[in-house]
């Protein structure tokens, strides 16, 4: 118990610091709140608004969670498909390196263009960008297994199915997972974006809505509610993590 | 009568042209069907070669390998396997890793959970049966990955230093223990070994190899009474073969380069 709060109160601390500074700064500069709100005028006007703020990070969790599923499941599939076809992935490889490079504020209206301002084109937007990082993660985790124990399944004549089944792909969890937790911060941002592009919903498009209007109070609410969820994300993968990866021997203390 | 096992005249090389290196030159020896055999040479002589290659891992460049009366030269699956590291799959329990190695040699899952559940329980494993292999010392690991090949339904057993990475203490209990399994349980076993006492202790029959390119330079029949104990090292024959032994390993070395 104690050793846990000795983790958890530095950051707590910090924090705590970075908003008692930022509040003061605003009162003793005497900044006026459409310029720079405090933390206090922020919460307070997220109160006071908080039926509409909810439907809008409502539609964001629903976009945000799709799109990381899908995005997710196509990651997983297009790296263990690349692993298991070794010939594929040398020719594909570079491509999908390449596809990275393209920025998503590019890519957004490309979608919103061709398909729409639905549901799809954000939704694809937001697979687009996750998937990469998983799939990724997916070929490093399945191609460096411990070579002695690969040498031992070869040895007693396991096939190709067992090797993958039983030594590459729970090698490769570990890996799957951090690939994960990075898309998870990647696809409430692409949430984000792509509603700003195109969308009469979602924390995106009353972000937009309320910078042009310049109601500062609730951009800045609608961005601690985006890293909230940002941070939940990553917590419940963490937490799925450690409950699917029950062997590792658990590293005591800091 | 069928061997379990033949190595004809294999030979093996690694690279090519200037770099090439002969490692095995010309290897013949036999188990028998129920034998215990061991097989010693210096380090670097290629013993582990000649696993990957009765393994199937690797192809010989001249020579055939049978087991059971069968050309198996460069086909997997035919063996029980027991490396120098336990390699125990960190993500399987013990009895889980046991279950696997019965399940690649084919049999049906519910009769290997029957089986390894016996098992664990007659070598006093039970109460590890559900715990991950990190909570175990290394003997234990040892003893796990040993069973593991033991209860595989394959004719041939091949052990690769198994106890090499143990302390001497655990090593000596390990030999015991071992003893006692295999006495109660005789399968045709391939036993590679550093250690002259402990091939002495457990085997039916001695293959010495030479120095790379290694070839068989001795073969002696073990002429001690089963079941054998820890007193044989007091017995003037035990020590007298393994000077002997020695005298050979020693003297084989060098002739060989
Ligand atoms: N894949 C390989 N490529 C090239 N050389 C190899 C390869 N595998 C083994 N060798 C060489 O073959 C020789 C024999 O190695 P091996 O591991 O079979 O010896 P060993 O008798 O098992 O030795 P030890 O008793 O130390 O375990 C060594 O010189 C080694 O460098
Ligand atoms: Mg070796």
């Amino acid at each position: 118990m104690g050793s846990k709060w000795a983790k958890v109160w530095p950051p707590l601390m910090a924090m705590i610091a970075f908003l008692l500074v930022w509040q003061g700064a605003v009162f003793f500069f005497r900044l006026e709140k459409w310029f720079l709100p405090g933390p206090a005028a922020v919460v307070q006007e997220a109160i006071s608004i908080w039926p509409r703020l909810w439907e809008h990070t409502a539609a964001t969790i629903r976009l945000t969670l799709l799109g990381f599923s899908l995005g997710a499941l196509t990651g997983i599939i297009v790296g263990g498909l690349l692993h298991l076809v070794k010939r594929v992935k040398l020719s594909v490889y570079p491509l999908l390196v390449l596809s990275q490079n393209i920025p998503i504020i590019a890519l957004g209206p490309l979608l919103v263009m061709w398909f729409g301002f639905g549901l799809l084109p954000k939704v694809l937007l937001i697979i687009l960008v996750c998937f990469f990082p998983i799939s990724v993660a997916m070929m490093i985790g399945l191609a460096n297994s411990d070579p002695r124990l690969m040498n031992y399944m070869q040895m007693i004549g396991a096939n190709k199915w067992h090797i993958f089944r039983r030594l590459e792909l729970p090698h490769a969890l570990p890996y799957l997972f951090s690939g994960l937790k990075i898309a998870a911060a990647y696809s409430v941002t692409s949430a984000i974006v792509a509603e700003w592009l195109g969308s009469s919903k979602g924390l995106g498009y009353f972000m937009q809505l309320s910078s042009k209007g310049f109601m500062a109070p609730r951009v800045f609410a609608a961005v601690l509610i985006t890293i909230t969820l940002s941070m939940s994300l990553f917590g419940i993968i963490a937490l799925a993590e450690r409950w699917i990866i029950r062997w590792q021997p658990r590293k005591e203390g800091g | 009568m069928t061997s379990a096992l033949e190595v004809r005249e294999v030979h093996k090389r690694f690279g090519r042209g200037g770099a090439a290196v002969d490692v095995l030159g010309g290897v013949s020896f036999a188990v028998e069907e129920g034998e215990f055999v061991s097989l010693i040479g210096p380090s670097g002589s290629g013993k582990s070669t000649l696993f990957q290659l009765i393994g199937g891992l690797e192809q010989p460049h001249k020579g055939e390998i049978r087991i059971g009366g069968q050309v198996t030269t460069g086909q997997r699956g035919h063996i029980a396997y027991m490396p120098q590291q336990a390699s125990l799959l960190p993500w399987l329990t013990v009895a889980g890793n046991v279950e696997l190695a019965l399940e690649v040699a084919g049999t049906a899952r519910e009769e290997a959970r029957e089986l390894t559940g016996s098992w664990l329980a007659r070598v006093g494993l039970e109460s590890y049966a559900g715990e991950y292999p990190h909570v175990l010392s290394g003997g234990m690991q040892q003893r796990v990955s040993f069973l593991r090949a033991l209860l595989t339904p394959r004719s041939l057993m091949c052990l690769d230093e198994p106890f090499g990475a143990l302390d001497a203490l655990t090593r000596m209990q390990m030999q015991q223990w071992l003893l006692k399994l295999w006495e109660a349980n005789r399968r045709s076993v391939l036993f590679v070994t550093h250690s002259i006492e402990e091939a002495l202790l457990l085997s039916d029959r001695i293959v010495v190899l030479s120095a790379s390119p290694a070839v068989v330079i001795r073969e002696l029949r073990v002429p001690f009474e089963r079941p054998r104990s820890e007193t044989l090292w007091t017995d003037p024959e035990f020590n007298r073969l393994k000077q002997e032994i020695y005298a050979q390993l020693s003297q084989g070395e060098p002739a060989a380069r």
